[in-house]
């Protein structure tokens, strides 16, 4: 037996035989096993708290509560156990019936010191492997969780809490914003921080799938359902089994696919086309629309029963404009990103690059903004993006003459811009005709990208 | 005085025993004895079903037949031993008890259709012996599979291991005293 961790490790036996108790427990202590041993399920049950075990042998047939019901009910409680059925001779049957529960392995009574030996040492490495990707999982889940959404605002700081709390529920999930707002990496924010997070998250943009093929598409098909459907196939809702299955554009579907969906979502039950079989399937919906879904039930286009069957817990992203704090962070966030994808070395933003990449309205959002910073990126010469690797628009938003959105941030740097200019770049008696302080003036010269002439 | 002594279980040959005790005192520096008394008659330890000696039954008897001993006793049988749930063990020990048990059975090269090796017999005897009573001043297997504590389930690994404690389990035994 090759046991060399400073952590023992720990076997449970349980049998209803004091025999084979005691001997199993001797024989795995003297391996240098940390060894529990209980007479019955209920026993088994209360020294789970004093686990975790590694590996629990469970003999298959007991009085009371036998050795299968029990597994279902340990790996309850621990799935990660490793559990090795102990039978009789005659009983495989059962033995077959718990590998197909999850069992480890089986054994049958009386067994061989070396298979016994090898199964068990077997068990451990695979658990602890199994262990080990467990953790690795739990770390790329973390890394490619909520880290993935960059923004400071306190709005954008506000949609992460609520993903996150909605996260550890299995509520349905409505996410409202902009194209390009980043619904679908909110969405996967919220799947990642799910106890859901381990199975897949299937994403289905409505709008994109022409309507005569959603239907295949989220429910599957048989073969021979329709001309092409040479192979039966699987569909959205069946592969997001155990996962969570997110709709974007849920406004765009249909009046007849609005009562399925319906249909499966109150159910989580549904056929394939052409098919007859009722495959349930235990998922989590996460949607997202730009549309809006109120007036679309006005005007009769959107079902009320699905709006709020859907519409259990909102979650809102404001569009870029009106988190311009977010601007800068999301941009160092493409460089890096697109330094690495580029292989080319990360580069700073001239404040004017940054003032305008500020003061834009990036009517496209995030997704606009990071289209930006690509082409920026393909044509900037290190050290620093400048505004002449900005697309055409920007280059001519010089401060003075730039066409200022409507919003607070954009009036203010007009307004800035135009008390410096007709003061002559003064600083002193600019912050004093603007009411704030020389260090408050430079911050926002800074921010804005003004340059004087 | 605190001693190890060799108890015959029938059947078992005593020639085989008496050859056990300068090895034995020379590994664990401790006097040790082959028992005077009668060999203990294991029959009430045989399972006709199994057609093998119980090794859990006979430590329990070997515990009340020496019960005023000062030390620990050491069971030699040529019957084959087993527990409950394993088809045959070597030999059983109690850890950090008083009571041990081999068996040659399995030791010999008849049992695997060779022809006799005395010689070989009597060093495999002697390592599983030093095992189990190592057991019994609490030494657990070991990784080390030149030392003597390795787990053997197969008569292969006995072969590959050594006759000797290895440095650890040598510390452990003398910390144990």
């Amino acid at each position: 037996m090759t046991i060399n961790q400073k952590i023992k490790p720990s076997i449970l036996v349980v049998d209803d035989e004091l025999s084979v108790r005691d001997s199993l427990s001797k024989w795995f202590k003297e391996d240098g096993y940390r060894v529990g041993a209980a007479e019955n399920a209920n026993r088994a049950l209360s020294l789970m708290n004093e686990g975790p075990w590694d590996i629990i042998l469970l003999d298959i047939k007991m009085p009371g509560m036998d050795g299968l019901e029990l597994q279902k009910r340990l790996k309850e409680i621990d799935r990660s156990a490793a559990i090795i059925m102990v039978t009789a001779f005659g009983a495989v049957d059962s033995a077959v019936q718990a590998l197909k529960e999850g069992a480890f392995d089986y054994v049958t009574k009386p067994v061989d010191p070396e298979h016994l030996t090898h199964l068990v040492e077997n068990a451990l490495r695979t658990k602890k492997l199994s262990d080990e990707n467990w953790r690795l999982r739990q770390q790329m889940s973390e890394l490619s969780g909520v880290e993935e959404i960059v923004g400071e605002s306190l709005q954008m700081k506000k949609v992460v809490d609520l993903a996150r709390t909605v996260a550890q529920t299995d509520t349905t999930v409505m996410i409202r914003g902009e194209s390009g707002t980043g619904k679908e990496m909110v969405a996967r924010t919220i799947h990642a921080n799910s106890s859901r997070r381990y199975f897949p998250i299937i994403t289905v943009n409505c709008g994109a799938v022409p309507e005569t093929l959603l239907e295949s598409e989220l429910f599957g098909h048989e073969k021979g359902a329709f001309t092409g459907a040479q192979y039966r196939r699987k569909g959205k809702f069946e592969m997001a089994d155990g996962g969570t299955i997110f709709l974007d554009e849920i406004g765009t579907i249909s009046q007849k696919m609005q009562i399925q969906l319906l249909r499966v979502i109150e159910t989580k039950q549904f056929t394939r086309v052409g098919g007859n079989e009722v495959i349930s399937s235990d998922f989590r919906v996460v949607c997202a629309t730009n549309r809006d879904l109120e007036a679309a039930i006005t005007d009769g286009s959107f079902r009320e029963d699905l709006y709020y069957r859907l519409n259990v817990f909102t979650i809102f992203i404001p569009p870029l404009r009106e988190r311009r704090d977010d601007i800068p962070p999301l941009v160092n966030h493409f460089i890096r990103k697109y330094a690495t994808l580029m292989n080319k070395p990360a580069m700073d933003v001239d404040p004017g690059a940054m003032g305008m990449l500020i003061a834009n309205r990036w009517p496209g959002n995030v997704r606009e903004l990071e289209n930006v910073i690509e082409r920026a990126m393909v044509l900037a010469k290190p050290p620093a993006i400048r505004s002449s690797d900005l697309p055409f628009q920007f280059s001519q938003m010089q401060p003075g003459n730039s066409q200022p959105d409507d919003s607070i941030a954009g009036m203010e740097r007009v307004h800035i811009a135009r008390v410096l200019e007709k003061l002559n770049w003064n600083i002193t008696r600019s912050a004093e005709a603007l009411g704030i302080d020389r260090v408050t003036l430079y911050s926002k010269i800074s921010k804005y990208g003004l340059k004087k002439p | 005085m605190f001693s190890i002594l060799i108890a015959a279980i029938t059947p078992a040959d005593r020639r085989l025993l008496g050859n056990l005790v300068a090895p034995l005192e020379e590994i664990f520096s401790i006097p040790v004895s082959v028992g005077l008394k009668h060999p203990l008659d294991a029959s009430f330890s045989f399972n006709v079903s199994r057609n093998q000696f119980s090794s859990t039954m006979i430590i329990s008897e070997l515990l009340e037949m020496y019960e005023d001993f000062d030390g620990r006793v050491l069971g030699v049988t040529s019957g084959d031993l087993f527990v409950p749930v394993l088809t045959y063990v070597f030999g059983e020990a109690q850890l950090e008890g008083k009571a041990a048990v081999v068996s040659y059975h399995r030791l010999r090269e008849e049992f695997y259709g060779l022809q006799p090796n005395e010689g070989l017999l009597e060093v495999r005897l002697l390592k599983e012996a030093i095992h189990e009573l190592g057991h019994t001043f609490g030494l657990l297997h070991c990784n080390n599979y030149l030392c003597v504590m390795h787990s053997s389930t197969v008569v292969e690994e006995i072969d590959l291991k050594t006759d000797k404690l290895c440095s650890e389990c040598r510390a452990k035994f003398r910390g144990s005293r």
